[in-house]
């Protein structure tokens, strides 16, 4: 053995073959532990996507889903109730929808997909009450100029019938839009996002 | 009793030879410039807290409860309830924060006597890994009080991730294990700061000094001792301008040890929250998804990038700008040694561009840093009443940026074409005898 010629060739291609197979091995041993860290099936049990049935919703109401523990409002707007939106930019913090609260196809003063469906969490930016829905466009005790929308009992937060936050009131941002997709004209479902919806 | 002693290192010598001389290398004969001064405590300190770290945090795991439900609990029981609790938690948490103080003044040291420069790029780079380790745990550890501040800081920061095209989204639930941070993302967390990212840096420290330990220390007047005359008190062969590292710089760290934690532990028991600085007071509420605090900011070391991060609008409908500027920001810090190519190391031989230059480095990390800690939206409308404070802002952040990452156009032209005028450096380290 030991006189034998070493042959140099036969050598390097046994040391490539065994590191390519070694190598093979190394990254599909890390496959698991990087799986382990993807959303459990509790996680994602717990964080599914929920289907609601906005067939039955008037005009000017407003009904509440439950996703990932959150309230999510739907309120179905009259054309008057959107015609007012454009007017407020002045009175409002960031009327363009400017700071990260909404998906990015949410644009406009509607922050809707169908201008009629504003779909919102109801959780005030502020320090998480849930803020009441006032949709007339009239006078209320606490604003006098009152153009419709959400009001925080809490400490007073002020958004309008787009979730936007009027300038003045202790929250910062306009209420988060989650993301959604309608999967015909009378469902959304919420929480998945009309692309990965295809 | 001394034979006692010399027989048990006998024992060990017999059947580990290759021990003492290790030691001898590193210690009694690793000859050091004999013309340290101030700045190069740093280096000594920072291990110092990293011990200090690793210590007070194994005894706060013993009652920590790493879960979402507990975590808060568990936190306020050991302030409140746990004998000494209240001391262990606060050298840690104050530990963060003047691991990072220390670590500034180190990477400020080596910045100005050019400690980066050939031949001590490899410890520059080890350092810059050791920065970045430094960052990711400090911030986990963040997040493990779960509270509001904690939540909301994990959230903001994870989301960074989120802008990155394409992947974006996949990769945020990817790091949270969940659609916002949770319980999963508390025990991650938890296990890369109690056990991976500590074992990741200390290997990286013991890479760095070793590194440097190859190359032989910088000094302030940035003379390379190897390379002038040989012979001193105690070797005939090693540089004359070097001294044994112990026992003279064990003894002079020992001098900095002192006054280091006189000022450690005047923080400890007289202000352990830094008026907010060190420990902010949205984080004494309990994690709550649903309630966001009104200002979102990180702890104070993590602010000069961040305002750097916030500082970079959107363009084409990206947002993943600001997060790119924030890691170019270190980055260009890793490529320092390819960028500044003058060949005088030590600032008090180099041209007067070099000086003004660092100068107004760091006086734009310093004010980025209050930008990004808000000081600024603060102070606006205070001084100058009812202004446009996010146009003033932005104004002054972006113009602080630009000065941040003109530094580094600048050296680079500056060494590359020959604007720079230095001084002559000495033969040898201005305090030899
Ligand atoms: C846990 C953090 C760190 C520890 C424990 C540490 C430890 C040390 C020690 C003990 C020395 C020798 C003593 C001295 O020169 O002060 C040193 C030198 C040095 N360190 Fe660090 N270091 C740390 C982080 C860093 C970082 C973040 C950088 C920069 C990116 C860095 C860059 C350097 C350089 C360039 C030197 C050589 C300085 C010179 O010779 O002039 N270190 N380090």
């Amino acid at each position: 053995m030991a006189n034998e010629v070493v042959d140099h060739g036969r050598r390097r291609f046994l040391t490539a073959t065994t590191s390519v197979v070694g190598a093979v091995g190394v990254v599909a041993a890390a496959v698991p532990f990087i799986k382990s860290w993807e959303p459990s099936a509790r996680a994602k049990a717990a964080g599914a996507p929920v289907m609601a049935d906005i067939g039955k919703i008037e005009l000017g109401q407003k009904v509440d889903y439950a996703w990932r523990g959150l309230p999510v409002f739907v309120v179905r707007r009259t054309q008057d109730q959107l015609a007012v939106l454009p007017t407020l930019a002045p009175r409002l913090v960031d009327p363009n929808s400017e700071v990260d609260q909404q998906p990015s196809y949410i644009k406009g003063p509607d922050r809707a997909i169908k201008p009629e469906w504003l779909v919102v969490i109801g959780i005030c930016t502020h320090l998480g009450c849930v803020p009441e829905f006032f949709p007339q466009i009239k006078p209320e005790p606490f604003d006098p100029n009152w153009k419709g929308g959400f009001f925080c009992p809490c400490h007073k937060s002020r958004y309008d019938l787009s979730g936007r936050v009027f300038a003045g009131v202790p929250a910062p941002k306009n209420l988060q839009v989650p993301p959604y997709h309608f999967v015909d004209d009378t469902h959304i479902q919420i929480g998945v996002d009309p692309k990965e919806a295809g | 009793m001394a034979n006692v002693f010399t027989r048990m290192g006998d024992w060990v010598n017999e059947r580990a030879p290759n021990m003492m001389p290790a030691y001898r290398k590193h210690m009694t004969e690793y000859y050091a410039p004999k013309n340290f001064n101030l700045w190069y405590y740093f280096g000594s300190l920072a291990l110092l807290v990293l011990v200090n770290q690793i210590v007070t945090g194994i005894f706060l795991t013993m009652n920590y409860k790493t879960s979402a439900a507990e975590a808060f609990a568990s936190v306020e029981y050991i302030m409140r309830d746990v004998e000494w609790g209240w001391l262990i938690r606060y050298m840690h948490s104050t530990g963060a924060s003047l691991f990072f103080v220390v670590v500034f003044l180190h990477m400020f040291r080596g910045l100005m006597y050019g400690s980066y420069k050939k031949p001590r790029e490899l410890v520059w780079l080890l350092g810059m890994l050791i920065f970045l380790v430094l960052m990711a745990e400090a911030f986990m550890g963040y997040v493990l009080p779960w509270g509001n501040m904690s939540f909301w800081g994990a959230k903001v920061i994870i989301s960074l991730f989120g802008t990155i095209p394409v992947i974006g989204g996949t990769l945020v639930e990817w790091i949270m294990g969940d659609y916002l941070p949770a319980d999963a993302t508390l025990n991650r967390f938890f296990a890369l700061h109690v056990i991976a990212l500590p074992l990741v840096l200390l290997l990286l420290v013991v890479l760095h000094i070793a590194a440097l330990h190859e190359v032989g220390s910088n000094n302030p007047d940035g003379v390379e001792i190897k390379k002038g005359p040989k012979g001193n008190r105690w070797d005939a062969l090693k540089p004359a301008d070097g001294i044994p590292f112990h026992p003279y710089y064990t003894v002079k760290d020992l001098v900095g040890v002192g006054f280091f934690l006189l000022i450690a532990a005047f923080i400890i028991f007289f202000a352990p929250t830094m008026g907010g600085w060190f420990l902010e007071h949205d984080n004494f509420i309990p994690a709550n998804n649903l309630a966001t605090p009104a200002h979102i900011k990180p702890v104070w070391y993590f602010t000069p990038f961040y305002a750097i991060l916030r500082m970079i609008p959107s363009f084409l409908g990206q947002a993943f700008w600001g997060v790119l500027a924030m890691f170019g920001a270190i980055a260009l810090l890793f490529a320092l040694p390819w960028i500044d190519v003058g060949k005088v190391k030590s600032i008090r031989y180099r041209g007067t561009g070099y000086k003004v230059g660092l100068g107004l480095f760091v006086l734009s990390f310093i004010l980025l840093g209050a930008v990004g800690a808000g000081v600024t939206a603060e102070v606006i409308p205070e001084w100058f009443g009812d202004v446009d404070v996010t146009f003033w802002e932005n104004l002054f952040g972006r113009f602080w940026t630009l000065v941040y990452f003109g530094y580094f156009v600048f050296l680079w032209l500056y060494t590359r074409l020959g604007w720079e005028t230095t001084k002559p450096v000495p033969e040898r380290v201005t305090t030899h005898d």
